[in-house]
């Protein structure tokens, strides 16, 4: 009883650490496939478009509300202290350091990553990347590359333009329905959000979460059982993966920026 | 092509045991058996993609089992393979799916591209479908376009992966008749996989029954018709008791069916 | 033919709006407008203590920022402060008997250093130094100063 149970335990241990390994190696063939997409840039544009222009929308309708609910809240706390006009800084600080590169991941590998994982699934299932295998073709490097680097890409500019709109909601929400003073939320925003140490990293923030995200989606797929039932499970994980992921490696990532 | 004592096994599930096979050039080489015995692994270890555990691969004296990636992949330009769904790239049309391959292997010019992919479409009788996408496509269809994709290098050697399977009657003739045809046109290598057994028998130059990851009858088609082993009798014949029993191991069922029994 | 081109527009269009956005948050919400900002003056200023005093902290004047702290270091031999600031160059009349405090923007608030103008007519320089200063006020310090003095007058 004893030896199967620890028979049973090697054997996850084996599978997790072979999957592991997997993984590693598709990304590594994805990162070195970079040659693939600068010879064909339309590979790279087409997955722009379905990772990022077809992104927009969601994000931007977040953004707002987001904003506009941190707009709200925040001038209910902080009028308490009397420091409404610290309002900007509050919006734009959580934004541009949290919200902005944790929703927009979150997001998108709720909008975009699953759709890559069943697309790759679905391709995997129905033969199409054995097929390119058989004509001499890399499915790797021809299908799987360009959406990484997509994802990449597309990832930082979708946080800030979630960022943005944000700040956008929550001025309207503070100068425009409560009152608080234009010129100090914008110069206390100003004094008190850093480029260096908020926006830049915001921004590398995002571009990891754009590799965790389209990694993650990618291999799910890739490494998907080829039925209907394996991929639509493929889908689920990729999603529950990849938003465990981004909250795991946001705290990580926040203690190494913005720790002491 | 030779294959020489080849394992695989998948887990600890063995699913080839020291398959020996010589394939000839330019004839129609058939693979049958039930379903799950390991003829779609025999061609992913013949195109390399799977490697096999023991055994050796050779194809027109190169060993599939060593080779490199860039070397496997010069060599894959010389198979095509048909696959079971067909395996259109479904975000391209008729058309481009048929260009695919000359565009990725070779630098045509758009007129001579386009001559090639209508004389490819017109060997399978489809040049009037190249606008359509996949999704538009009939089952048999998409498989000839399959085909048409498969032929479009020039290949020495195609590789058919159950091409019959789900089919109407109709596109099965077509599909036979195809596959004879391009075979004797071109000098083409033909491997088939299948388990339709008229269609094959009437094609095939030289047949491989495997059961179990073991090959157990090979020959002419009239040879394994002739053949008297009571397992090659059950599959050829489609009868539903034999060596293959009808009922999956089980109880006696009345051990199932009393009480006693599952208060036991 | 046209769809990719449809394509295209809209990830330009993508990309040029992910950039706006970048441009926004760098230009418009964060400093680095005013980082950028590298012209006006430097004067220095020696401070016993400067409490959480930091590069970037305001530097102002009758309450208008007319400046920002640039550095702090400590000057080992005389176990001082010192503060690099950096002011506008609008800014150039600031006497040279004038006053640096730190101060504590509400009562938890970030410190800044507010300059007081002295009567001098001879104005500082790039370079000069303030010779006047108050230190920051710690406020566990003077809570125990406070405590200290009840528990005396007692």
């Amino acid at each position: 009883m004893i030896l199967e149970g620890l028979a049973r335990l090697g054997r996850s241990g084996l599978g997790s650490l072979e999957r592991i390994g997997r993984a590693h190696l598709l990304l590594a063939g994805m990162v070195l496939g970079i040659g693939e997409i600068l010879r064909r840039p339309g590979l790279l544009i087409a997955q722009l478009f379905n990772i990022g222009v077809l992104s927009m929308l969601i994000i931007g309708v977040s953004g707002l509300f987001v904003g506009m609910v941190l707009g709200l809240q925040g001038y209910y706390v902080l009028a308490q202290f009397g420091a409404a006009e610290s309002l900007g800084v509050m919006v734009a600080a959580s934004l541009v350091r949290e919200l902005g590169p944790v929703v927009t991941a979150l997001l998108v590998a709720g909008r975009a990553g699953s759709a890559l994982t069943a697309e790759i699934g679905l391709m995997k299932a129905t033969e199409q990347l054995s097929g390119l295998e058989m004509m001499a073709v890399d499915p790797v490097r021809r299908i799987l590359t360009p959406r990484f680097f997509g994802g990449v890409l597309a990832m930082p500019l979708l946080a800030a333009m979630f960022s943005a709109v944000g700040v956008l909601g929550g001025y309207f929400v503070g100068v425009g329905l409560l009152g608080v003073d234009s010129g100090s939320f914008w110069s206390q925003m100003q004094s008190k959000v850093d480029f260096h140490e908020d926006i830049v990293n915001g921004v590398i923030k995002s571009v990891v979460f754009g590799v965790v995200v389209t990694w993650i989606a990618l291999f799910q797929g890739h490494d998907s059982v080829p039925t209907s039932e394996g991929v639509s499970r493929a889908t689920t994980r990729s999603v529950v993966h990849a938003a465990l992921a981004v909250l795991g490696l946001d705290f990580v990532l926040t203690a190494l920026m913005f720790g002491e | 092509m030779k294959i020489r004592g080849l394992c695989f096994r998948r887990g600890s599930q063995v699913v080839l045991h020291r398959v020996d096979m010589d394939i000839r050039r330019g004839a129609v080489t058939a693979v049958m058996g039930p379903s799950g015995t390991g003829k779609t692994t025999l061609l992913k270890l013949i195109t390399g993609q799977l490697r096999p555990d023991a055994g050796s691969i050779e194809v027109d004296g190169e060993p599939v089992h060593t080779l490199g990636k860039s070397a496997l992949f010069r060599l894959r330009r010389r198979m095509g393979m048909l696959f079971q769904s067909g395996a259109l790239l479904t975000d391209l049309n008729v058309f481009d799916n048929v260009a695919y391959p000359l565009r990725e292997h070779t630098d045509l010019n758009p007129s001579m591209l386009r001559k090639l992919v209508l004389l490819k479409l017109e060997a399978v009788g489809l040049r009037g479908a190249r606008d359509l996408m996949p999704s538009e496509l009939s089952g048999g269809m998409a498989r000839r376009v399959a085909l048409a994709r498969a032929i479009a290098l020039d290949p020495d050697m195609i590789l058919y992966d159950e091409p019959f399977t789900g089919q109407d009657p109709i596109s099965k003739g077509m599909l036979v008749t195809l596959i004879r045809q391009l075979n004797d046109a071109a000098g083409l290598t033909s491997i088939l996989v299948s388990h339709d057994v008229d269609e094959t028998a009437s094609i095939a130059d030289h047949i491989y029954v495997i059961s179990h990851g073991e090959i157990i009858a090979q020959g002419t088609p009239q040879e394994i018709a002739a053949d008297r082993s009571a397992w090659v009798r059950q599959f050829m014949d489609g009868l539903p008791d034999g060596p293959v029993h009808f009922h999956y191991p089980a109880l006696p069922l009345a051990d199932d069916l009393l009480p006693r029994g599952v208060a036991r | 033919m046209g769809k990719q081109r449809g394509i295209e527009i809209l990830v330009g269009l993508f990309m040029a709006v992910g950039f706006v956005a970048l441009f926004f948050l760098a230009m418009q919400v964060s400093n680095l407008s005013a980082a950028v900002n590298s012209d006006g003056y430097r004067l220095t200023a020696r401070f016993a203590n400067v409490g959480s005093l930091k590069a970037r902290s305001p530097v102002s004047m009758a309450g208008v920022r007319v400046g920002r702290v640039e550095a702090v270091s400590f000057d080992k031999d005389t176990y001082e402060a010192v503060v690099t600031m950096r002011i506008d160059a609008a800014t150039d009349t600031i006497p040279d008997d004038t006053f640096a405090n730190i101060f504590t923007a509400g009562l938890l608030g970030e410190q800044y250093i507010a300059l007081e103008p002295g009567g001098s007519m001879k104005y500082l320089r790039d370079g000069d130094e303030i010779a006047h200063t108050q230190s920051a006020l710690i406020l566990e310090q003077m809570i125990g100063q406070f405590l200290f003095s009840k528990a005396g007058g007692d």
